[in-house]
């Protein structure tokens, strides 16, 4: 049915704006997932810098910059996919994976310090 | 663009209420939204699995550390085995658009044995961990590593299974529609266990090495 | 240790002699009742042969209107368990003072409040709302069916599944005792050894997987099969809540999953997520359950709110007031109800700072619903009220959740609810909403879409008499635990010492009886209706003069719904067509393309239900059977590919020809 109208074999299934890359596209995402792959395992398994806390904002920030590229390369991600549909629900889910996370840690961390044993619960903050 | 299809006064300014002729919503049009939704569903999972690790993985109870445990140069291999399978699932893909049965089936084969490969290394570092007396038992931080990391690793599993499948199916019947959408779900699937993976190596193996 | 005992735990697991409540007289009888009825219900079947039709038209329909249908015959048959529990727990609460025990020592009363809150929220609202979803929102958006037919059915039948396993609880071995969400350590292998906490989660996870895949259907159902025209600004307000109503579920499901999967992994295998010892926190769990807990509630209660708009509307005669700040009002509620779960254990030690923002933002989210109330009242305002049954039920609503809301505002202060948390003051704040809210809105969409499920409408006098009896029973029921929780009396108790208490107890107790002379009205309203079907037919499929695409059908609908997809110009859609015009076309017809029924559904969920019941039990080799079976079927039914047929044109013809004559012998 759609062949006539597509003039390509049984390639139905991808209509409205869906793109599928390239083999560009694909091999530049992986190149650039190898890079991003590579610079935090070398930092940490080095020591390269010195500080730790500089360390785990650097691996994050690699972390969240080859998701990214995952999203873009890999997940063809943008904004015309399903008609916006795709990443509304992507944002939406993210910042409930922030909410959750980020809620979590707060919570738990302020629970594990108030209600430790032998804890001066006059101190209480 | 018709009117009322009874005949009616067609002076009169109707609006038209009815689609006498149907666009057929193209058969199977919702299955790649409905599989991304699910897949933010999914996320979700691993987000509850990420906020467990956050919370319990300083939890050693007097046992092992990640430090003690942790080999990143296998952890290393085992990344890029995850990376390569995505890129040659990209390979598939392409092969696919292009109606191209066999390359389709080629290129899949060698993401099932890179997947394979990935799930393989995985279990033998949990045996090994095991094996040494870091169960999942020994401590809260144990637990937590062992479920995130292994329910990231069952996914792939579950994905390893879907891609056979699918290869016998597009075997019997070749890259029709149908199919096409399967191995594109399959495509988001596998796509987001490797984004999955990119947060655990960063946040438990690299992150656990630096506590 | 004899080789017949070692060949029998291997065969049965911990399954033994032991696991039936022979020695329970309340459970003999109950056992007794049910397997009378039961049987009657069996033979009645078989006597009419109504098997094959039952396998084929309901069971295997992937029909969204049958399968809706079904979820309600589902939620009524629990609700009538769940307040079966309901009934035991305020006739012992009504007696046990000072040296009187009451007839339920704690072990039995301990599974009967635990049961109560996991059956009316998992196994009563749940599917009561979904049911309404269900079978609603396709015909409100001008569909022929939910985006993922079959995996509707599989939906509705691991749901079934769910519940199946809480009622075999009840005679074979027994039920948590933890409270409704089982809470660690209580719920943990050590305090919780025996089946009740592993009935408790597997039934939950089976249910859990239907639900979550109904979420991601009708959220690509509204997303993708609207009829031209449709703009999402020009959804009925049902679908706008239905929509974001399954965003939350599935947004909230999956944490759920994980929580009771960590629980089990602690109980199953030894872990220590949620234990007292080698690392353990299990006020994690409470954290998590309450992520998902908090926008459970909203899930139950955004569908609720679509109804009372659509009855407001149709029932006033006017357009709904402020349509797009209803629309914003439910979006931010869904968004907000994501950043208050903490509000839920303000008692447990987090702290000034975390407290203090978590009430601040519980008392926000407060504010669209307030904002949704004033829209209901500015629709009534200057509108032609008419006081059918869905009318009464949304004023009574209105009322009642509006004090239900107010307490809940109060419990939002954290000093005022470390006085009254876990009081009665609680319990008659949550019944007050669930109650006042889904439970009367649940009654409000049954009087209202019956008509269009059954074409005849519900008889008005039974359906009277249960209003009245909810509503005085309600608050019969309720307002006295705020009164004893205020008092400082707590929940789930099940025997008392301060004989002053008393007075109130029993106040509560009367008004458990009004509310089941409530239920058995409404039971007889359901039989008096059938009996009296053709005074009370509906013959335009137009009862009420609605506003939506529903209302444009048959009653009920044929099975595609819709024999020419409508095209939508207007909000109201049907309002617009039947003012603008509209001619039903009664020729020119098509073919319509439907898909098949599958028996493949409810056997995945039957095997699923095999599955937990021997993880519940430790019958080893059934749980690997059952699990490689789920999957071997799983994986076989990918590979039928012949999922549809088509309707061809002449019997869609004939169908809406029977239509025309029908509205012609009206006119």
């Amino acid at each position: 049915m759609s062949d006539a109208v597509h003039g390509k074999p049984a390639a139905g299934g991808h209509a409205h704006g869906d793109s599928h890359g390239s083999l560009r596209s694909y091999l530049t995402g992986f190149i650039l997932s190898v890079i991003l792959t590579a610079i935090p395992f070398w930092l940490v398994m080095f020591g390269v810098l010195n500080s730790k806390v500089a360390t785990e904002l650097a691996i994050t920030t690699l972390a969240v910059v080859q998701i990214t590229v995952h999203m873009v390369y890999f997940l063809h991600m943008n904004t015309r996919s399903e008609d916006g549909w795709s990443i509304m629900a992507l944002v939406f889910t993210l910042i409930l994976v922030v909410i959750v996370l980020i809620g979590s840690l707060w919570i738990i961390y302020h629970l594990n310090a108030n209600m430790m044993p032998d804890r001066d619960m006059s101190q209480m903050p | 663009m018709a009117m009322t299809p009874t005949g009616a006064d067609a002076t009169a300014e109707l609006p038209v209420f009815c689609l006498t002729k149907e666009h057929e919503h193209a058969a199977g049009g919702s299955t790649l939204l409905g599989f991304w939704i699910y897949l933010m569903s999914d996320c979700l999972l691993f987000a509850a699995l990420f906020a467990t690790y956050g919370v319990l993985g300083g939890s050693y109870a007097g046992g092992p550390a990640p430090k003690d445990l942790f080999e990143l140069p296998l952890v290393a291999v085992n990344t890029s085995m995850l990376l390569l399978s995505s890129i040659t699932y990209g390979f598939a893909m392409l092969a696919t658009y292009q109606g191209r049965v066999g390359a389709t089936q080629g290129w899949l084969i060698v993401t099932a044995l890179f997947g394979l490969a990935f799930v393989g290394i995985e279990l033998y570092e949990f045996t090994h961990m095991i094996h040494d007396g870091a169960t999942p038992q020994r401590s809260a931080f144990l637990s937590a590593f062992f479920t995130l990391v292994g329910t990231h690793g069952l996914h792939v599993t579950v994905g390893l299974v879907w891609m056979v499948t699918l290869m016998l199916q597009v075997g019997q019947r070749g890259l029709i529609p149908e199919n096409v959408r399967r191995l594109a779900c399959l495509s988001l699937f596998w796509h987001f266990l490797d984004v999955i993976w990119i947060g655990v190596f960063t946040f438990v193996y690299l992150g656990g090495m630096l506590r | 240790m004899s080789t017949d005992s070692t060949l029998l735990k291997m065969a049965f697991g911990r399954l033994t002699l032991d696991a039936f409540p022979i020695h329970e007289p309340i459970l003999v009888a109950t056992f007794a009742g049910v397997a009378l009825g039961g049987a009657a219900v069996l033979g009645v079947i078989s006597y009419f042969r109504l098997w094959g039709y039952l396998w084929r038209e309901w069971f295997t329909t992937i029909d969204h209107k049958r399968i809706g249908i079904m979820y309600m015959i589902l939620g009524l048959v629990m609700l009538l368990r769940g307040f079966a529990d309901a009934l035991m727990m305020r006739w012992q609460q009504a007696v046990a003072f000072g040296g009187a025990e009451g007839f339920l020592p704690a072990h039995h009363y301990d599974q009967i409040f635990t049961a109560h809150g996991v059956i009316m929220i998992f196994f009563m609202a749940m599917p009561f709302i979904t049911g309404l979803m269900n079978f609603v929102v396709p015909l409100q958006i001008g569909a022929r069916d939910v985006s993922f037919p079959f995996l509707n059915n599989f939906s509705f039948w691991m749901t079934a599944m769910g519940a199946a396993l809480v009622m075999v609880s009840l005679f074979v071995g027994e039920f948590a005792r933890t409270g409704w969400l089982a809470y660690p350590p209580l719920s943990g292998i050590a305090y919780s050894p025996d089946v009740g906490v592993d009935y408790y989660i597997w039934a939950l996870q089976i249910a859990g997987v239907g639900t979550l895949l109904s979420g991601v259907n009708l959220i690509a159902t509204i997303v993708k099969l609207r009829a031209p025209g449709m703009t999402m600004m020009k959804m009925p307000i049902f679908t706008w809540t239905a929509l974001c109503t399954n965003v939350l579920i599935v947004a909230a499901f999956p944490i759920l999953t994980v929580t009771l999967a960590l629980l089990s992994l602690d109980r199953y295998v030894g872990t220590n997520f949620f234990t007292n010892d080698l690392g353990g926190n299990p006020m994690m769990y409470v954290n998590l359950i309450w992520i998902w807990g908090h926008p459970e509630v909203y899930i139950l209660i955004l569908p609720i709110f679509g109804v009372f708009s659509e009855v407001t509307a149709t029932f006033s005669g006017k357009r709904l007031f402020g349509y797009t700040s209803m629309v914003y009002a439910t979006v931010v509620i869904t968004i907000l109800s994501y950043l208050v779960w903490l509000h839920h254990f303000f008692t447990m030690g987090s702290g000034a700072s975390v407290n203090s923002f978590f009430g601040i933002t519980t008392m926000i989210i407060s504010i669209p619903t307030g904002a949704k109330m004033f829209n209901w009242l500015f629709t009534l305002y200057r509108g032609r009220i008419r006081f059918e049954l869905p009318m009464m039920w949304t004023l009574a609503f209105m009322l009642t959740f509006v004090i239900g809301g107010m307490t809940g505002v109060l419990l939002a202060v954290p000093p005022a609810d470390f006085v009254l948390h876990n009081s009665l003051f609680l319990v008659a704040h949550f019944h007050n909403v669930i109650i006042g809210g889904v439970v009367f809105g649940v009654f409000a969409g049954i009087s209202y879409w019956f008509p269009k499920a059954f074409g005849f409408r519900l008889d008005p006098f039974w359906g009277k008499m249960s209003f009245w009896f909810w509503v005085a029973g309600f608050y019969l029921a309720f307002m006295p635990l705020y009164v004893l929780g205020l008092m400082g009396v707590t929940r789930r108790l099940r025997h008392f010492e301060d004989p002053t208490l008393q007075v109130w107890f029993v106040i509560a107790a009367v008004g458990a009886a009004l509310i089941l002379l409530g239920i058995v009205s409404f039971l007889i309203q359901i039989y008096v209706s059938i009996r009296r079907r053709e005074a009370l037919r509906d013959r335009t499929g137009d009862p009420w003069g609605g506003r939506t695409l529903e209302w444009s059908t048959a009653s009920p609908p044929p099975e595609y719904n819709f024999a020419f997809t409508p095209v939508v110009h207007d909000n109201d859609a049907w309002w617009d067509m039947k003012h603008r015009g509209f001619r039903r076309p009664v020729a020119g017809f098509n073919a319509i393309h439907m898909p098949r029924n599958t028996g493949a559904g409810f056997i995945l969920a039957a095997l699923s239900a095999v599955f937990g019941f021997a993880m519940i039990w430790h019958i080893w080799w059934l749980a690997a059977l059952g699990f490689v079976a789920v999957l071997a079927v799983a994986i076989a039914h990918t590979f039928n590919y012949q999922r549809d047929f088509q309707i061809p044109a002449n019997e869609v013809e004939r169908t809406e020809a029977g239509r025309t004559r029908l509205l012609a012998a009206r006119a």
